[in-house]
């Protein structure tokens, strides 16, 4: 099977001189639940923007479906992102509007500039959107704003957000680490089957291992900017741990 | 699968052994705040002040009060209108204003501009319309135009142009750039990113601007009037210069009476947004 994702050689220097990413490689293939580990500061957020382009790399490819990303025009990326969701640590949601319609925020890329600027979704979006809602069991809050849900809520809204989009990849950075233990299994168990049942891939940042071990398919653990393991859970040693999370405040490479 | 232990060990080795770094003291804060305490020195002696009239002035004022006592409501048919003129004046320039700085605010604010050059052209520019105060655009624009009420409202949509695309990119620059991004990462594009995701957050915010600057566009709208720019102003400009102070008395209570009745408006819709 072609890998849904590759990532080649990318590295990516801020323009403070803080090398967040250096040399990654990696390939996914369709239906892998891959996720991310390592220490704060260790550069796994700034790798899933790179695949979706909220961050320019420096250098390196992405290719996602055969296609080199980061070589292509605003309008193309555009198009892309369309077919990667994307879950976020905050939620990110729109405070004030219904949750229906955080929900429909996923059919922009695919709604016309006007309409979708005014909010004028087709039905069939719409009938969509609620389909989602129900599926994360918040059916009942659709009409309500945003920021009368809890915490848990407001990520499965994030989720339901994503799902509208009909990703092929989701991208999933720290989903549960604002949420209490009882939300963050909930939110994992969501992200999880619902990626299995429809063959979506994920990619998902966590910093708990043992969270990580529990669901992941394939674990990528990166430190400082570099992977130093790319493998199955069960051949993830408590040396190899101990090596990801030690010295995990030293300061990042300087390209000086 | 689970694993016991800390996974995040505690660097105690680094925290502690860094040697304390006295701030350096900011010399030009100090520098500021030394030559203003000299130069109000320099003016209170270079101004000169005759403090004596002080006194005299209080008592011609008190003696002057007695005088405009009890006001001349025999022209409310010329000044009722001139005060509805005012408020409309204010009210145009205010809502062209915050229609034009709802376009240019956005692409002043650093979190959404294309890019740095245009919100720094667009900053510029604001700044150069807020610093002019309105009088002086008033002054220009009669120039431009000619005498009436036209000159004031594009004096206000001016001037209130340039503080509005202001603040309203502070307000901007302010919202929590993940909600931005969370758009940009599903393919929206820019417009629909402004319209679904940062009006309706920042909407109180430029709604309770927007307010504050209607209320200051009437009190400067009654002031343009002394230079000619439509208005109550111009009524109070004629009858101050015909001595009749009498008239000036009740053109002033009338103005009083908008600004306050405006003001307690004002208050009551800030509640509600």
């Amino acid at each position: 099977m072609n890998p849904i994702l590759q990532v080649e050689n990318l590295k990516k220097v801020y323009s403070d001189g803080t090398v967040a990413l250096n040399n990654i490689n990696f390939e996914v293939h369709p239906g892998e639940f891959i996720v991310v580990i390592g220490p704060s500061g260790a550069g796994k957020s700034t790798l899933l923007r790179c695949i979706n382009r909220l961050v320019e790399p420096t250098s390196g490819d992405v290719v996602f479906k055969g296609k080199k990303i980061n070589k292509i025009g605003a309008r193309q990326v555009k198009q892309v992102r369309r077919e990667i969701g994307m879950v976020f640590q905050n939620f990110n949601l729109i405070d004030r509007l219904s949750v229906v319609n955080n929900v429909l925020h996923g059919r922009l890329g695919y709604t016309g500039t006007i309409k979708g600027a005014l909010g004028l979704f087709s039905k069939k979006d719409i009938a969509e959107a609620e389909e989602i809602l129900e599926r994360v069991g918040l059916s009942k809050q659709k009409y309500k704003r945003a920021d009368e849900l809890s915490g848990g809520q407001m990520q499965r809204v994030g989720i339901s957000r994503a799902l509208a989009q009909r990703p092929r990849l989701i991208l999933a950075d720290e989903p549960i680490a604002s949420l209490d233990p009882a939300s963050s299994k909930i939110i994992m168990d969501h992200i999880f089957t619902i990626c299995k049942e429809d063959k979506i891939t994920a990619i998902v940042n966590l910093h708990q291992v043992d969270v990580a071990m529990k669901y992941a398919t394939r674990i990528i653990g990166i430190k400082s900017g570099e992977v130093i393991f790319d493998g199955q859970p069960s051949h993830l040693t408590k040396n190899i741990i101990d090596e990801i999370y030690s010295n995990a405040k030293q300061p990042l490479v300087n390209a000086q | 699968m689970s694993r016991d232990g800390n996974v995040y060990p505690l660097n105690a080795q680094e925290s502690d052994n860094e040697i304390a770094i006295k701030p350096k003291k900011d010399l030009f804060t100090r520098g500021v705040f030394a030559f203003g305490a000299v130069f109000f020195l320099f003016c209170l002696y270079q101004l000169n002040i005759d403090y004596s009239n002080l006194l005299a002035g209080t008592v011609d004022f008190i003696t002057m009060l007695g005088e405009m006592f009890p006001p001349d409501v025999s022209e409310w048919k010329y000044v009722i209108p001139a005060a509805i003129e005012s408020l409309q004046v204010a009210i145009l320039g205010t809502v062209i204003a915050v229609v034009i700085s709802l376009v240019l605010a956005f692409l002043a604010a650093e979190n959404l501009a294309p890019n740095n050059l245009v919100a720094s052209i667009v900053k510029g520019f604001a700044t150069l319309m807020r610093v002019i105060p309105t009088i002086i655009w008033a002054l220009i624009f009669i120039v431009a135009v000619g005498l009436g009420p036209l000159p004031g409202v594009l004096a206000i949509a001016v001037h209130s142009l340039g503080m509005l695309i202001k603040v309203f990119a502070q307000s901007v620059e302010e919202m929590d750039d993940g909600k931005i991004e969370a758009l940009r990462a599903s393919g929206a594009n820019w417009i629909q990113i402004i319209a679904q995701g940062v009006i309706p957050t920042v909407v109180t915010a430029l709604l309770s601007w927007t307010i504050l600057r209607l209320e200051i566009d009437i009190g400067e709208s009654t002031i343009l009037g002394l230079v000619g720019a439509g208005g109550i102003g111009w009524e109070l400009t004629r009858a101050m210069r015909s001595y009749d102070f009498n008239a000036a008395f009740f053109i002033a209570m009338v103005i009083f009476v908008m600004i306050f009745s405006v003001e307690m408006l004002s208050n009551r819709l800030k509640l509600k947004v």
